[in-house]
C-alpha cells in the first residue's frame, strides 16, 4: 500500500499528473472535446480501465485536461466510521456490549485486527484509487467507483456556488474540500479532499473557466482580485447572539425540560435521551453559531460573491454574480434598538443560506445593492401595508404584512416582532400565484405567493384583491422581461 | 350526468367569449370526462359502503340498524355537489407568453408560468384515468413549489398542448 500511494501522492499534483496520465488512449478521444457522443465515453472509460496499470506517459489532451485524483489523506476521513459504529452498539445496548468484551481474548482481538485493518486499509486505497476528476472546457467530470462505477458531467455554466470548506482536521492536514452547488448535484460530487491550495487553484480555474474564459488561459488567470465589503467583529456578533431569541429558548429548554422530566418519570435514560439532544441544540444554537460565523468576511470579486467564516472548520464560499435568488432581510425584536439586521440568500442548489450574520443596517443594504446590482433595499414608507379590513384575516399580526414592487425587486414583508424582509429579482421568479381562502374573500383580499429557483416561495399577504389581480398580471410580465437583461450565464464572456 | 359543453361551463366559461374580443385571455374549461370519471368512482366506492353499511348491521343486529347506509349515501350526494363544483372551477388559458391555471372553489388559486421558465412538461394517464380516455399535463419549473397540473384532458388535447408549451419553452427559453 505505501509504494503505489507514494506514487499516487505526486499524481495530486498538476505536474507529475501529467507525467503518469493513464490517458495513452483516451486522450485521442477526449480531445474531441464535450461534442463527444455517449459511445465515444464509453470507449474512453474502457480505454483508461485497460491502461491504469500500463500507465505509458503522455501529455493529456488540452480539452479535457489531465485526469488526477484526489489528495492521498482522502481514505483517512472515513476512518471514524468502523469506531462510530461500534461505539454506537455499545451505547445502545451496554450489557450485550459487556459480555462480549468479556469473552475477547488477546488472541482474538489480534485475529480480529489482522482482518480488518488490511480489509479497511485496502478498501479506503481502492476508493482513493479509483476517484478521478478533470477539468474539460464546459465540465467538471467526476470518475469513481471500482465496482459500481459512477461518472458525474457537472456543466460548469450551471455553477451557481462553489465553496471551499475546510473541517478542523482537513486544516491540520493541510486539505481541503471543494463543493461545487448545481441543481441536482448530491454530496457525492463533492471532491474531498484537496491539498489547500490545489483546492483554491482549482476553484480559481473553475470560476475562470464558467466565466467564459478561453480554456487555454482559464488556469493563468489565477484567482480573481477581491475587495472586502464587510468583516463581522466577533465582539458584535457575541452580543448579536446573546441578544437573540432562539438561543435562549433553547437554553431555557436544556434547563428547564429534564429536571421535569425526571419529575415525572424519574427514569435516566428518558431524562438521558431528552437532555443531550436538548444540550445539544442548546450548544449549537450559542456557541455553535458563534463557532461557524466567527469571523465572517464578505468580499466582492469579479468571479462574485465571497463569504470566508469559521473559526475552528474553515469555509470560504463563492456565489458567481447573477446566482442570488432570494435576499432575506431579517430584523429580531431584540436587534431593533442597535439597528442590525441579518440577511440571508437563497442560491439553488446550495445549502448556503447566512450572507451577513449580523450587521448595521445600512451596512447591509450596502452589500446588498452589491449582491443584487441596481437594487436599492425598500425602506419601512415604500412598503405599502396591507387593508385595514384585512385584521379579520389575521388579527395583530396584519400589521406585519407589507409589499413594495420597484422595477428590479419584489419585496414582501411579514412578521411583527421578528420583521423579514424578502427581496426577489423580477429575473428570478419562475412562476406567479394568487390565492384566496373563503376567510380573505369575504374580506377582499387575496395572497400573492412568487415561486423561485431555490425552491423558496415569497408570499405578499393580504393585499387588496384588485390590487392583487393586478399584481399577478404584471409580476408575470416583469418576470419574463426581467430576464431579457439580465446577465448572461457566462459572466465574462 | 349533466354537462355542459366545456366552453360555457363554470363562470369563466361565458365571460371568457367576450374577453376574448377585447385581448384578455381566453379560458378553457375541462372536458367533461374528468368530472364522470370523478362521479362514477365517487359512486362505485361509498355505494360499496353504503351497502356494507347497510347490510352488517342490518343483519347483525336488526332491520333498523340499516339507517347506517344513510350516511355514505349523504356523503355521496354532498360529494357529487361538491366535485361538480371543483370540476366546473378549473379552466386554463394559454397566453401569448404565458399559461394561466385557475381552480378551487373556497380556496381559489391562479398560477402564471411564464413559457420561458418550463424546463419539463409531462403527459401522465393512469388506468383508470385512460379508460376514460383522460390524460394530465404537468409543468414544471425549476421551483418545486410552482404546482402547475392540469387534469382530465382529453388525449389528444394534453399532446397538442404539450407539444404547444414545448415549442414555445424553447423559443423562449431562459436560465435559472
Amino acid at each position: 500500500m505505501t509504494t503505489p500511494g507514494a506514487g499516487g501522492a505526486g499524481g495530486a499534483t498538476e505536474g507529475a499528473g501529467t507525467a503518469e496520465s493513464e490517458e495513452s488512449a483516451g486522450a485521442g478521444e477526449t480531445a474531441e472535446g464535450p461534442g463527444a457522443t455517449g459511445a465515444a465515453e464509453i470507449a474512453v472509460e474502457s480505454a483508461v480501465e485497460a491502461t491504469t496499470t500500463a500507465g505509458t506517459a503522455e501529455t493529456a489532451a488540452e480539452a479535457a485536461g489531465p485526469e488526477r485524483r484526489l489528495h492521498p489523506v482522502t481514505p483517512l476521513r472515513r476512518a471514524w466510521a468502523p469506531v462510530a459504529v461500534v461505539f454506537g452498539w455499545a451505547v445502545h445496548d451496554p450489557d450485550g456490549a459487556q459480555r462480549h468484551l468479556s469473552r475477547l481474548t488477546t488472541t482474538t482481538l489480534l485475529i480480529g485486527l489482522a482482518v480488518i485493518v488490511p480489509a479497511a486499509a485496502l478498501y479506503g486505497f481502492c476508493s482513493w484509487w479509483f476517484t478521478h476528476f478533470a477539468v474539460t472546457g464546459t465540465e467538471l467530470r467526476i470518475r469513481t467507483g471500482l465496482v459500481f462505477r459512477r461518472t458525474a458531467h457537472i456543466r460548469l455554466e450551471r455553477i451557481q456556488a462553489i465553496d471551499v470548506t475546510q473541517p478542523l482536521l482537513a486544516r491540520v492536514a493541510g486539505v481541503a474540500k471543494l463543493r461545487l452547488d448545481v441543481i441536482g448535484t448530491d454530496k457525492k460530487d463533492e471532491l474531498a479532499f484537496l491539498g489547500a491550495d490545489d483546492a483554491r487553484a482549482l476553484r480559481a480555474e473553475l470560476l475562470a473557466r464558467a466565466a467564459g474564459f478561453a480554456p487555454g488561459t482559464a488556469h493563468e488567470v489565477g484567482e480573481a482580485p477581491a475587495r472586502r465589503l464587510l468583516r463581522v467583529p466577533p465582539g458584535v456578533l457575541a452580543v448579536s447572539l446573546l441578544l437573540s431569541g432562539g438561543t435562549w429558548g433553547a437554553l431555557a429548554a436544556a434547563l428547564v425540560v429534564p429536571p421535569v422530566l425526571w419529575l415525572a418519570t424519574e427514569s435516566v435514560w428518558t431524562v438521558l435521551a431528552v437532555a443531550l439532544p436538548l444540550l445539544g441544540a442548546a450548544g449549537a444554537s450559542s456557541v455553535g453559531r458563534f463557532v461557524a460565523e466567527y469571523d465572517w468576511t464578505v468580499a466582492e470579486s469579479p468571479d462574485g460573491l465571497r463569504i470566508d467564516h469559521g473559526l475552528l472548520d474553515r469555509a470560504h464560499e463563492t456565489v458567481p454574480p447573477g446566482r442570488v435568488q432570494t435576499v432575506r432581510i431579517v430584523e429580531p425584536l431584540l436587534w431593533r434598538r442597535r439597528g442590525w439586521v441579518r440577511v440571508e440568500l437563497d442560491v439553488a442548489g446550495s445549502s448556503n443560506s447566512v450572507l451577513v450574520p449580523v450587521a448595521p443596517r445600512e451596512v447591509a443594504d450596502a452589500v446588498v445593492a452589491r449582491v443584487l446590482p441596481g437594487v436599492t433595499v425598500p425602506g419601512p414608507a415604500a412598503l405599502s401595508p396591507s387593508p385595514r379590513r384585512a385584521r379579520w384575516c389575521v388579527p395583530v399580526w396584519w400589521r406585519g404584512y407589507g409589499l413594495g414592487v420597484t422595477d428590479a425587486v419584489f419585496a414582501a414583508r411579514s412578521g411583527l416582532l421578528r420583521r423579514s424582509l424578502a427581496l426577489v429579482p423580477h429575473a428570478k421568479v419562475q412562476s406567479v400565484r394568487m390565492t384566496q381562502g373563503p376567510w380573505e374573500r369575504a374580506r377582499g383580499v387575496a395572497d400573492v405567493c412568487v415561486d423561485t429557483g431555490a425552491n423558496k416561495t415569497v408570499r405578499a399577504r393580504l393585499r387588496d384583491a384588485a390590487e392583487a389581480r393586478e399584481l399577478l398580471a404584471a409580476q408575470a410580465e416583469r418576470s419574463r422581461t426581467g430576464r431579457r437583461d439580465a446577465r448572461p450565464d457566462r459572466w465574462m464572456a | 350526468m349533466e354537462t355542459g359543453s366545456p366552453r360555457d361551463a363554470g363562470p369563466a366559461g361565458t365571460q371568457g367569449t367576450a374577453e376574448a374580443v377585447e385581448g384578455g385571455p381566453v379560458w378553457i374549461a375541462l372536458p367533461p370526462g374528468l368530472l364522470r370519471m370523478r362521479r362514477l368512482l365517487l359512486v362505485v366506492w361509498l355505494g360499496l359502503i353504503a351497502l356494507a353499511a347497510g347490510l352488517v348491521p342490518g343483519l347483525l343486529a336488526g332491520p333498523a340498524w340499516a339507517a347506517f347506509a344513510v350516511l355514505p349515501l349523504a356523503l355521496m350526494a354532498w360529494g357529487w355537489v361538491m366535485i361538480g363544483r371543483n370540476w366546473r372551477s378549473w379552466r386554463y388559458a394559454e397566453r401569448a407568453d404565458d399559461l394561466l391555471i385557475s381552480r378551487g372553489v373556497l380556496w381559489r388559486e391562479e398560477t402564471v408560468v411564464p413559457y420561458g421558465r418550463m424546463q419539463l412538461v409531462e403527459v401522465a394517464s393512469g388506468p383508470v384515468e385512460r379508460y376514460f380516455g383522460l390524460a394530465s399535463v404537468q409543468l414544471h419549473t425549476a421551483a418545486a413549489a410552482t404546482d402547475a397540473t392540469i387534469p382530465g384532458l382529453a388525449p389528444a388535447e394534453a399532446e397538442r398542448l404539450r407539444d404547444r408549451l414545448t415549442e414555445l419553452g424553447e423559443a423562449r427559453s431562459a436560465g435559472l
